[in-house]
């Protein structure tokens, strides 16, 4: 009912601005992100068929390159531009968090029904390749009761250049000191050891045929695909399984860090939150500050200002975490701040 | 053109000499923009590079080092695993696709050939994707099952068998690579054999020879450079495959003699890395492991085409192998 409402106002506001004009905006970049914005984007057009959206999934890197060359309206990025990028634009963006995602921790131990818990420095120096075997007694110690076999451990990571393994490098960076200096973070790493799998299909893959593999995948897809995952132990000490409202839980835990004045260019990994998963990630959507087509940017505004509202009632059920509440009234402040032709477009949206 | 012209000719002529020149023209064009095209590749890969060219120099042949973050590259396993990867290839695929030709031309009852070779050629027209599936979900899993350890009882004090069999390996690569290039192998051979004339065999038989004394002394010797040229022909093709050898190597930057390690491979690191390489050295080092895939497959292909070229010019009949 409530649709419909929406669209009979829509097609109402559309007779009374018949001429209002098409307006196309494209984006490109990240591939996590894709179902949601798909899905976002007809729902959206149909309430305002006069937007058309068409978004390309090619990958944050691309992403960012497009946005950057201004080939697209918007970008959408797994990883937050670097310094020396965003300086390389004239700092003309702005990060916007839609939805939240988590990478979870994968792995084939024949004969162990239980979830498998991995402290934050156990998981580092199984990806340092310091501990080779299931049976190492680190392992044990946070998994009584778990009988762990004698199986050697088989790492399996990325091979392309991917937002998850950031993430996932980000956190490692920041649990292990070893980790930070030997192997650092970022969206392709040097991996101290282990195989590499190409896409979370690729990774997933080889661990599920592998016995004795550990590697890392999305939780969305962890999700769809019913892949085994370990519980983590969180910076305030508590055992987390990662689900949506744990991710959701990390963001609202790091808000103290961010302040109302963020750029949003934060890493939510190791969150303090008590019931926060430790693996979890804002994706952003970029755009930029000012537009020369007004027209174009009131749309884009608008648009997301919807994602932000009513469209993360539809983030659960595709596998994506909604953003707190809480973080709300942030992300209007950003959107407020972009301007097209010198004049802010928020107020002229309505 | 005018009538004063000393050869008179038809207006008819005239007109067609016109079009019949810019038919040629036009044809000269599209002929030599083909050939124009490898030349801008190669240039624009070259402009790519330069940068990680300036900054390693040659040394990014032979370091071992592939670090994103600190923006250090050096292609050697990349190098090491394309080569060691079609090497293992070849040495699998040769024997069976030349025994598959052999059959096909000295030894199969007539009616037998054509479904045999459709069926061996039926191989290529799988995509390269599917190959790698099925490997990961059937390859792997009976490798490991059936094959290494064996392998492992019998020659495992040998370098080229050490360490743990993760699946994902060099040995993997490299069968799918084989099972892969076959059929290009064997439909060239074939041809080549078919070029042998039929008095080479006659006059080995009648000297007493038996058939495979035939084929050994008289048909491989004469389609020597020819069949040389397609086993050259099936390691270009398996210097360049990407997506099921990506989907099975393992994609470390490692460089290990033992068959059971993973490994890379430059075509597959090019197309794993390049979509998320953001900053320009990353790219740019992409760039020049392009620009060396390049030049060897172009290398590797020419020389095959010389030498086919050099059997085909003793019977014409080989040129249809090309």
């Amino acid at each position: 009912m409530k649709t419909t409402r929406t669209i009979a106002l829509a097609a109402l506001l559309c007779a009374a601005a018949p001429a209002a004009a098409q307006v196309q905006l494209n984006g490109a970049g990240a591939t996590f992100p894709n179902i949601i914005y798909s899905n976002w984007m007809l729902a959206y057009n149909q309430a305002h068929p006069e937007v058309k959206l068409n978004y390309q999934s090619i990958g944050s890197g691309g992403g960012i390159r497009q946005f950057s060359d201004g080939t697209v309206d918007f970008g959408a990025t797994d990883a937050p531009m670097s310094d020396s990028a965003i300086a390389a634009i004239q700092g003309n963006v702005l990060h916007i968090p839609t939805v939240m995602g988590a990478v979870v921790v994968a792995y084939n131990v024949p004969g162990v029904s239980q979830p498998v818990k991995f402290t934050p420095d156990v998981l580092a120096d199984i990806f340092l390749g310091k501990i080779t075997n299931w049976n190492d007694p680190r392992l044990a110690s946070s998994n009584a009761g778990v009988t762990l076999p004698t199986q050697d451990i088989i790492v399996v990571h990325r091979s392309d250049g991917s937002g998850t393994s950031f993430v996932f490098t980000d956190y490692l960076s920041k649990v292990s000191t070893d980790w930070q200096q030997k192997v650092g973070k970022g969206t392709s790493v040097n991996w101290p050891v282990g195989l590499g799998g190409r896409g979370n299909e690729g990774v997933s893959a080889t661990v599920s045929q592998t016995p004795g593999a550990i590697g890392y995948v999305e939780l969305a897809y962890a999700l769809i695909n019913k892949i085994t995952f370990g519980a983590l132990r969180n910076s305030s000490g508590n055992w987390i399984t990662p689900n949506l409202p744990s991710v959701t839980a990390a963001a609202a835990g790091a808000m103290k860090d961010m302040g109302p004045n963020t750029d949003f260019r934060v890493s939510i990994t190791n969150s303090p939150g008590a019931q926060a998963y430790p693996i979890a990630s804002f994706t952003w959507l970029l755009v930029h500050k000012t537009y020369s087509d007004t027209a174009k940017a009131r749309a884009l505004v608008q648009f997301i200002r919807w994602a932000e509202g009513d469209g993360q009632t539809k983030a659960p059920e595709l596998g994506y975490a909604p953003l707190p509440k809480e973080l709300h009234p942030w992300i209007q402040a950003r959107l407020k701040s972009v301007t097209a032709g010198g004049r802010p477009v928020w107020k002229t949206a309505e | 053109m005018s009538s004063a012209s000393p050869l008179p000719r038809s207006p008819t002529l005239l007109g067609a000499d016109r079009s019949d020149r810019i038919y040629r023209s036009l044809l000269t064009a599209i002929a030599f923009a083909l050939p124009g095209l490898i030349v801008i590749i190669l240039g624009v890969l070259f402009i790519e590079a330069l940068p990680a060219l300036k900054r390693f120099g040659p040394s990014f042949l032979w370091t071992s080092t592939w670090d994103p973050v600190a923006e250090v590259y050096g292609a050697a396993p990349m190098i090491f695993g394309t080569f060691a990867s079609s090497l293992l290839a070849l040495l699998i695929a040769v024997p069976l696709a030349l025994s598959v030709a052999i059959f096909l031309t000295e030894f199969s009852p007539r009616w037998l050939r054509q479904p045999v070779a459709f069926l061996v050629e039926l191989l290529a027209a799988i995509p390269s994707v599917v190959y790698g599936t099925w490997g990961i979900f059937v390859l792997i899993p009976f490798l490991r099952a059936h094959v290494v350890p064996p392998l492992k009882a019998v020659f495992g004090w040998t370098p080229f068998l050490q360490g743990v069999f993760y699946g994902n390996s060099l040995l993997a690569g490299g069968i799918i690579l084989a099972i892969m290039i076959v059929p290009y192998i064997a439909a060239v051979s074939r041809e080549v054999l078919l070029a042998v004339p039929t008095s080479q065999r006659e006059a080995a038989l009648a000297m007493g020879a038996t058939r495979w004394e035939a084929v050994r002394s008289a048909v491989l010797p004469y389609g020597r450079a020819g069949l040389i040229g397609a086993v050259i022909l099936g390691l270009g093709r398996a210097l360049g495959e990407t997506m099921a050898v990506t989907m099975l190597i393992g994609n470390r930057h490692d460089i290990a003699l033992s068959l059971l390690q993973p490994a890379y491979t430059m075509a597959a690191a090019i197309a794993n890395e390049f979509s998320e390489a953001t900053t320009g050295m990353y790219q740019s080092a992409l760039m020049e492991v392009g620009l060396i895939l390049f030049v060897l497959t172009v290398a590797v292909n020419a020389v095959a085409r010389i030498l086919i070229w050099r059997v085909a010019r003793g019977a014409a009949v080989g040129s249809k192998a090309l």
